[in-house]
């Protein structure tokens, strides 16, 4: 087996698990996506006190945001635990399919999904913007760079979850996966905490506070709300972060789901 | 050269709430395939049949030893594009559709694009489900994804096929195509490495049986000469309405159904049988030395005690 084959192989996963993941109507989150923000637009579009673009963008992005980590957490544990449930898996390992290249396989299609989706969502954020706002403005551009970090909160989740499946039940992943995103969005604040904690505590947080992935870092909702700038260095650092942080999450689950007995 | 060469293939996994405790799930297997057999491995559910096949296609690892597969490592990556695996009952993905997963399938085979497609639609053909291609498999019957299984196991034209049950959930007509099946893969030159616990189909299919119990191989012998060994009685039948007392002195138990007797006696008094039959001018109908079924194989090694760990390596007859 060549490294084209290998490639080659990895996009066939890939392909296949976004397919499934289509004809599982998983797309059918757009609806309610869509119900959720025109019913906002035209709320807010009543109202009209001057606040309808920052009410927009904020509802719509932490929509976004919300809708794309429920998915990503609840179809990822399924993957690679699914795929064993189901013995789906044989009749792929049973071919000259490395282990590696079906998680990689995998996690670049629950990827993909993800992408689309959020591509769709944006659509709609920014239509119900051009409903209050009437116009497109130059900050606007910020929005699309929020929209960038959340897809790489994104990687980060997918990765999580495939790792956790990788040695748990579907139901400990969700709740594992979950967690770290809410103490994940929190790590600016536990980052504070350890600072200002001392002896073996200190510590302990410190290492926390590193270990769990820095989702506050990819949150500039609010910042891109207000219509403020984004700046190069941390578009540059959290994509650095986002990749190196899912690439290891990967590497975890490729580790532990190469040594596993499918029974 | 031979096709498999399991050498002392070991597993156990470890139970208990400790997870201290091993249990065996197939204990030192020593076992050959050759090239272009037809091999079944036959034992009671639970027996190790299923392990052992996941064993050699790298979906469970061993506790110890180790296998050959065309002559090369069990490990080795090049060897899964040469085999061909149906697992028992398989279960495929249900959203897409028998024609699409013989292509994603064959993608994953390395099948190049051009002729991919042809060779799909055969197999389709060949497995009698081309009417049903573009329908999703979540609509399929037992039977029919049995089918879809064995067509993903030949897609791609493995040199050495292996089936767990390939018969299992199928009915008589279903069961008879796979049995055309395998010997069309046996005249293809294709070796065939089948588990199950259905006696007829292997006896018929098979160059070669293996009897595995609680994760021991009890016993391996070619199916001709098991079935061949007489057991020292001859199978008597002719028209009679009722049996002559001269054989009934001679020890024969008989059964009359119309008009015709069926005695069977000990070998040696096959000529006195004769005699009578002469003397009381009966037609004879056919005389045939008593065979060994397999089923009365199978059950003798499962019955056997539990052989010591030196001597159940290469069991033999």
């Amino acid at each position: 087996m060549n490294s084209g084959g290998t490639n080659a192989r990895i996009r066939y996963i890939a392909f296949n698990t976004f397919r499934e993941a289509v004809r599982d109507r998983v797309l059918y989150n757009l609806i309610a996506f869509a119900l959720l923000l025109s019913g906002a637009a035209i709320l807010v579009g009543e109202i009209s006190i001057d606040i309808e673009r920052l009410v927009v963008v904020n509802l719509g992005l932490t929509a976004v945001s919300l809708f794309g980590v429920v998915i990503a957490s609840f179809i990822g544990i399924g993957l690679v635990s699914k795929e064993i449930d189901k013995r789906t898996l044989y009749t792929v390992l049973s071919r000259p399919v490395r282990r590696w290249e079906f998680v990689v396989g995998k996690f670049f299609g629950l990827t993909g999904t993800l992408v689309v989706n959020t591509f769709f969502m944006a659509l709609g954020v920014f239509l119900a913007l051009l409903y209050v706002a009437h116009k497109f403005e130059m900050m606007d551009v910020w929005v699309l760079v929020a929209l960038y970090f959340i897809v790489l909160q994104f990687l980060i989740v997918c990765a999580l979850a495939l790792f956790f499946s990788s040695f748990s039940t579907p139901l400990m992943s969700a709740v594992f996966t979950f967690a770290l995103f809410v103490v994940g969005s929190l790590a600016e604040d536990l980052r504070g905490f350890a600072r200002i904690t001392r002896g073996v505590g200190g510590w302990v947080a410190t290492a926390i506070a590193y270990l769990v992935p820095n989702f506050s870092a990819l949150n500039v909702i609010s910042q891109v709300a207000h219509g403020d700038a984004v700046s190069g260095r941390l578009i540059l650092y959290d994509s650095v972060y986002a990749l190196l942080y899912s690439a290891m999450a990967i590497s975890g689950a490729v580790l532990i789901f190469q040594r596993r007995n499918l029974k | 050269m031979a096709a498999i060469e399991i050498l002392d293939l070991e597993k156990s996994y470890l139970v208990g709430f400790w997870r201290k405790h091993r249990k065996p799930a197939l204990r030192s297997l020593r076992l050959t395939i050759e090239e272009g057999e037809v091999f079944g491995f036959l034992g009671p559910n639970g027996a190790g049949k299923t392990t052992t096949l996941k064993l050699l296609m790298g979906l469970v690892f061993p506790t110890a030893g180790t296998a050959r597969i065309l002559g090369m490592d069990m490990d080795d990556p090049r060897v899964k594009s040469q085999i061909g695996f149906l697992p028992e009952q398989p279960y495929f993905y249900d959203h897409l559709s028998a024609r699409e997963l013989l292509n994603y399938y064959g993608q994953l085979s390395g099948m190049a694009a051009k002729g991919r497609s042809a060779r799909v639609e055969q197999m389709l053909a060949r497995v009698g489900l081309s009417d049903w291609a573009g329908v999703q498999l979540r609509k399929f019957s037992k039977g029919m994804l049995q089918r879809v299984g064995l067509a993903q196991a030949i897609l791609h034209d493995p040199k050495l096929v292996f089936l767990d049950e390939p018969m299992s959930g199928l009915d008589p007509m279903g069961r008879r195509e796979v049995r055309d099946l395998i010997q069309q893969l046996r005249h293809e030159g294709k070796t065939v490495f089948f588990s199950t616990h259905i006696l007829s189909d292997a006896e018929a299919l098979c160059d070669r049986v293996g009897v595995i119990h609680q994760g021991e191989l009890r016993g391996v012998g070619a199916v001709v000469e098991l079935t061949s060994q007489t057991q020292g009685k001859i199978e008597i039948i002719f028209c009679a309405q009722k049996v002559p007392a001269g054989l009934i002195s001679l020890g024969a138990e008989s059964r009359v159904s119309g008009d015709m007797v069926n005695a069977v006696l000990p070998e040696e008094q096959q000529d006195a049988a004769l005699d009578v039959l002469r003397r009381e001018r009966l037609k004879l109908i056919s005389l045939t030395p008593v065979r060994r079924s397999l089923e009365e194989y199978y059950v003798q090694k499962l019955r056997a005690p539990e052989a010591p760990t030196e001597s159940r390596k290469g069991a033999g007859v």
